[in-house]
């Protein structure tokens, strides 16, 4: 299977390579075809390997390719392992990357820079599938990284745009804050266990975690606790997390397919999927696991409340991704790491969909982004049309979609978990901080979704004359991928929710404490798929998400004149939300504003002013003053020189022989 | 006697006698005389050469073994006890083999650009090399200064010849802050001759030594080497250095000059002073985490491109120096040598890194004459080409994995680590700061619309740009995916090392 893995892997970077340096050699056609041929391959093989896996039982393999670095007996490889979680994850992340490369077709068609963009999405998909098939956290950290400079670089694709390069500065920065504590974390990974390879690590989880380490003065931490929250802090800056998640709206600047494929269903999910894979370590720190369950619920609730005063279609949907991967990281603090990844796969599906949909309406406006000046588009772009309704509902986590399956088990993990049994004060409200956001966001999730859907699609058509007379339907190559993301939105749920949550799909991939393993006590009261829609009738959820598309439509198509009287009445609250809590203007004015000021300080006080003006200039200047008194000793003969320096180095030779 | 005999005197002596002759040939004074194109081929030629002799290194290099290879030594003046006794090992090794690599490219991208006495200036580089092959493979402590005082000649006739206004300022500053230095080092070499009876680099680093003689000696190391490196509070001479000098000397400076002082700490200070290394490692590491966060803080804030990679050669040579004084900070079994490893590592990547960063700030200069970010903007637009070899420099100086900017600082902040949680997490600040001020500049040079008519003016790489760029891109790609060559090459050496500094030469000596 190694050349499998290997031609997964390399296929996409030789077409990158080959799109990237030979774009213009090759051309536009050269280029989509190249690299949609290399996913395409990717693709094929992943599901292959998937496939091998769950119908043949074919074992996990942990391979090395070859070896990086060794270096004071710590080896330095790169290798994979592909077991159940690596190949969900390859046959997702290939799968939306074909998805998004045909799609690109069509929407990047007027691009000048289309080869360049066609090379970068298919480094991402290389970047992407080293970090999730990697055996070790060196490749891991390279992928991290890999994948955060291809967004990066598309993000600022339209780099003549000032908007695009401030925000893909900003995306940079704010994953290196993450990356800091991630890169930490990794190295205490080696202070413990002298490894960087997953197994020999897990291998030796016990023994971390009775180790402890000095942080703050002499009190002694959990070794596993500082590790798991360190690595978690990676996390939050790539999964978007508060407070780290100011970069992701902002990477809207993008164009639509890489904010479908790298800011929803991929990229942004490598920090779920590596709490995911570092299970075996989480479940050894509760107090890990109570950071991540309540920065993942802060994030979840809040960012979801966000969605709702936007106007940029895109920024919607941006902060509903926001909100998704925060229950995504709510169901691993629960420890059900299978619900967090089963949510992440579904999640990908949807949220791609309504990420190509959003930008097949932004193709059809010429670009306009505000969906105060759409409306009624429906009659026009019929495919667009309910393709985002399957999207909307999957998202709301309307009954028997897919996003109902996963949505419902990471409430329903939560209320099971055993942060609720707990008995201390703490356990407790980190528990009720959890369930009420969950819950609560639900209702969240559908009044901003609906909000957006109707304003889009239904009511009065508020657009200029000039672009509703353009208004159509987008070509085969828009709206092919659409369907072929609907379908699975609408039903893969149905067919996967049994074997992944509850079937031991994941078998040694993913590691629980057997007195946490919250999955496999509901599993106990799973009564198969009909069992659960109808059970849906009798908790309080699929009502909350109802209730959010009522108020929606009855906000904003019926008495849209409401949430002006609340923006006006209540501008103190409208206001906090438009600024995003201001934690922009901490990120941006604080510790951004701070650095410049420091460095400035640190430029001028420091070096100009201390170090050059005092110390050496000062210096030079007395030497100055001290030769104005020995010139009188100068006599400009040669001789007096030639006395003196043998006088000098006689005295400076003797005291040395002397000290000897 | 191994293949091609005298290796490393031939590397040593190659340039110099290229340089003498490419003096001999002259220009006529006109860049455009056949002359002048008579010596331009003989210096590149000759660093061709060189660096095509110098694979020998590589290839008939024993990496299992800590001890001295290609090992010459004769006589040289024997009143002094002093011989011509050159030799490598692993720590050496690589140096030498930078420093043959980067010489040629420095001859190249100085091809048509520099109008004013080319012959004195390819010379000079070529002299320059020698020399400091010389002092990387000089095993006697005469050989090593005066190799190390030599080399100040052409580096100062280089700034300050053809270098920028302030040149004068720059080339007095640079020559007093580094000959005041290695005088000092020369009075230690001195008092180490009497002790010793011999100016043998390896013999010194068996002679017993009291306390007091460590603690001194290794001031006078200190200043030598601080200022070379250079650390904090003794850096302010490179960036007005670099500010001043053409792009070649730019180059060399940061690629391998800088060098000198890492290599000054590895190969004299650590192993002849081991207990005062020792005694004074903390102090080294809060200097070398200075340089990360507070020199990371004002690079930030530059507005002239070589200024703010000047400062940021300051911040990565802060990882070389805080990797090489970390084992006294371990305890556990391993780490020492990984934190050594991953500064020699630092070292050859920076070397190539600030290379061609120097070297992209030059493709800019030559067109517009100036080196103020302000006077740049939208770049990407009228040069495509130069803006992905220039955004991928900056990412390798961001030190993001693939690329040799990560390998070493992925090893010393793991090393680190394991000495102290703050010293890791200080270190690991350059993940931050290192990725904002150098992406930030990135932003306001290439990014944005086209700012002026300069920059609308502009034309993309020459194929002799293109083909600089793009084999020191091939060499920093190649060292980050697959830096183990690198890495096997020194172990043996850094194992040798670390045994000799675990074991403190007052107990051996029984002082």
């Amino acid at each position: 299977m190694k050349s499998y893995y290997l031609t997964i892997v390399l296929a996409p970077l030789i077409a990158a390579i080959v799109a990237g340096l030979f774009g213009r050699q090759i051309g536009r056609a050269g280029a989509h075809t190249v690299t949609i041929l290399g996913v395409g391959l990717s693709t094929v093989l992943s599901g292959y390997v998937l496939y091998q896996m769950l119908a043949n039982g074919a074992p996990a393999e942990n391979l090395s390719i070859y070896t990086w670095g060794i270096a004071d007996g710590l080896r330095m490889e790169i290798g994979f392992l592909v077991d159940r979680l690596s190949a969900l994850m390859m046959v997702v992340v290939t799968f939306v990357s074909l998805m998004v490369h045909i799609y690109t077709i069509g929407y990047m068609h007027d691009d000048p820079g289309y080869q360049r963009f066609f090379s970068y999405i298919s480094l991402f998909t290389f970047a992407m599938l080293m970090l999730v098939m990697s055996n070790n956290f060196l490749q891991l950290f390279f992928g991290w990284e890999a994948v955060g400079l291809v967004s990066y670089l598309l993000i600022g694709f339209w780099f003549k745009k000032e908007t695009a390069v401030f925000a893909n500065l900003k995306a940079f920065l704010v994953n290196r804050v993450g990356d800091f504590g991630f890169l930490l974390g990794i190295a205490g990974i080696v202070l413990f266990t002298n490894s960087l390879d997953y197994a020999e690590v897990f291998a030796q989880r016990e023994a971390i975690a009775g180790e402890t380490i000095s942080v703050f003065g002499g009190t002694p931490w959990n070794a596993m606790t500082v590790i798991c929250i360190l690595l978690f802090i990676g996390a939050m800056g790539k999964s978007a997390q508060a407070p780290l998640h100011v970069w992701l709206p902002d990477s809207m600047e993008g164009p639509t397919p890489i904010s479908a494929l790298i800011h929803a269903a991929t990229m942004v999910t490598a920090g779920i999927f590596m709490v995911a894979r570092m299970s075996p370590l989480y479940e050894l720190s509760v107090t890990a696991l109570g950071v991540v369950i309540v920065i993942g619920a802060i994030t979840a609730f809040f960012m979801g409340l966000l969605g709702i005063v936007q106007n940029d279609i895109k920024r919607v949907v941006a902060y509903s991704t926001l909100s998704q991967l925060g229950y995504m990281t709510v169901a691993l603090g629960a420890s059900a790491y299978s619900a967090a990844i089963f949510h992440l796969m579904t999640h990908a599906f949807f949220k791609a969909l309504l990420f190509l949909a959003a930008g097949s309406v932004i193709i059809a406006m010429h670009h306009e982004q505000d969906i105060r000046k759409m409306g009624g588009i429906r009659k026009y772009m019929p495919i667009t049309y309910w393709t985002s309704l399957i999207g909307s509902l999957a998202l709301i986590g309307f009954p028997a979609t897919s996003g109902f399956f996963s949505k419902d088990y990471i409430i329903e993990a939560v209320h099971a978990s055993n942060w609720h049994s707990g008995t201390t004060m703490g356990e407790q409200a980190t528990y009720w901080i959890a369930y009420l956001s969950v819950l609560l966001g639900v209702f969240v999730t559908a009044l901003y979704s609906f909000r957006m859907f109707f304003l889009v699609f239904h009511g009065e058509e508020r657009m200029d004359a000039e672009t509703k007379s353009h208004l159509h339907e987008t070509p085969w190559v828009v709206t092919v991928p659409l369907i072929l993301l609907a379908i699975p939105s609408a039903i893969i749920g149905w067919f996967t929710v049994e074997p992944v949550l509850f079937g031991g799909f994941f078998g040694d991939a993913i590691v629980v404490s057997e007195s946490r393993d919250v999955m496999s006590r509901l599993g106990e009261d799973w009564h198969g798929q009909v069992g659960m829609l109808l059970h849906a009738f009798k908790t309080p959820v699929m009502y909350l998400a109802l209730a959010g598309v009522a108020a929606a439509w009855y906000l904003y198509l019926k008495r849209p004149d409401i949430p002006a009287a609340i923006k006006e009445k209540a501008s103190g609250f409208y206001n906090v939300l438009d600024r995003k809590y201001y934690f922009d203007d901490l990120w941006i004015k604080g510790f951004a504003g701070g650095g410049r000021r420091l460095g400035d300080f640190l430029a001028d006080k420091g070096d100009r002013v201390l170090i050059d003006g005092v110390i050496v200039n000062g210096t030079a200047n007395t030497v100055g003053k001290l030769a104005g008194i020995m010139r009188q000793l100068q006599t400009g003969y040669l001789y007096t020189y030639a006395f003196a320096m043998i006088i000098g180095l006689t005295a400076l030779l003797g005291w040395l022989i002397w000290l000897k | 006697m191994e293949f091609p005999a005298h290796l490393l005197s031939v590397l040593i002596w190659l340039p110099i006698a290229g340089g003498i002759v490419a003096l001999v040939i002259g220009d006529d004074g006109d860049v455009a005389s056949s002359k002048a194109g008579l010596m331009r081929v003989t210096t590149l030629l000759t660093s061709l050469l060189t660096l095509a002799i110098s694979i020998f290194l590589y290839t008939g290099f024993d990496k299992t073994t800590a001890d001295m290879q290609f090992v010459e030594r004769i006589p040289w003046v024997e009143a002094l006890q002093a011989y011509y006794y050159l030799g490598v090992d692993g720590i050496s090794a690589p140096l030498i083999l930078l420093t043959t690599f980067i010489t040629p490219f420095v001859v190249i991208a100085g091809w048509d650009t520099i109008k004013t006495r080319p012959a004195q200036y390819f010379a000079a580089f070529l002299i320059l090399e020698g020399l400091m092959v010389g002092v990387f493979a000089a095993l006697d402590g005469l050989l090593f200064y005066v190799f190390w005082e030599f080399m100040l000649v052409p580096m100062f006739l280089i700034i300050g010849v053809w270098g920028g206004e302030r040149r004068i300022y720059a080339t007095l500053k640079f020559f007093l802050y580094t000959f005041l230095g290695s005088v000092l080092m020369l009075v230690a070499f001195i008092y180490l001759y009497l002790q010793t009876g011999s100016y043998d680099l390896l013999g010194w680093m068996d002679a017993p030594l009291t306390m007091t003689a460590q603690k001194l000696i290794f001031i006078a190391f200190l200043l030598a080497f601080a200022v070379k490196v250079p650390m904090w509070p003794v850096h302010t001479w490179l960036p007005d250095a670099h500010v001043e000098a053409p792009t070649g000397g730019s180059v060399i400076l940061a690629a391998i000059m800088l060098k000198m002082g890492g290599y000054g700490f590895i190969r004299l200070s650590l192993p002849i002073v081991p207990d005062a290394s020792g005694y004074f490692s903390s102090l080294m590491i809060g200097l070398s985490l200075i340089a990360v966060v507070y020199i990371g803080f004002v690079a930030l804030m530059q507005k002239d491109m070589k200024k703010l990679i000047a400062y940021s050669s300051i911040a990565h040579m802060g990882f070389v120096t805080l990797g090489f004084f970390l084992p006294w900070h371990i305890s556990g079994s391993s780490g020492a040598a990984l934190g050594i490893s991953g500064g020699m590592v630092q070292m050859i990547s920076h070397g190539l890194i600030s290379g061609a960063m120097f070297l992209c700030v030059g493709v800019l200069y030559d067109r517009v004459h100036s080196r103020q970010i302000a006077d740049y903007g939208g770049v990407a637009n009228t040069m495509p080409t130069f803006a992905a070899f220039a955004v991928l420099f900056a990412m390798a100086n961001a030190g993001l994995p693939g690329t040799s900017g990560f390998v070493g600082e992925f090893m010393v902040i793991i090393a680190s680590f394991k000495a102290n949680f703050w010293i890791a997490f200080f270190a690991a600040t350059t993940l931050i700061l290192g990725a904002a001020y150098t992406l930030w500049m990135v932003k306001r040079v290439y990014y944005g619309e086209v700012a002026n008519d300069n920059v609308a003016k502009l034309e993309d790489l020459s194929r002799r740009e293109f083909l600089v760029l793009a084999v020191l891109a091939i060499a920093v790609l190649l060292l980050g995916v697959w830096p183990a060559p690198l890495i096997d090459m020194m172990n043996a050496s850094i194992d040798q090392l670390v045994e000799r500094i675990a074991e403190p030469k007052l107990l051996q000596a029984g002082l």
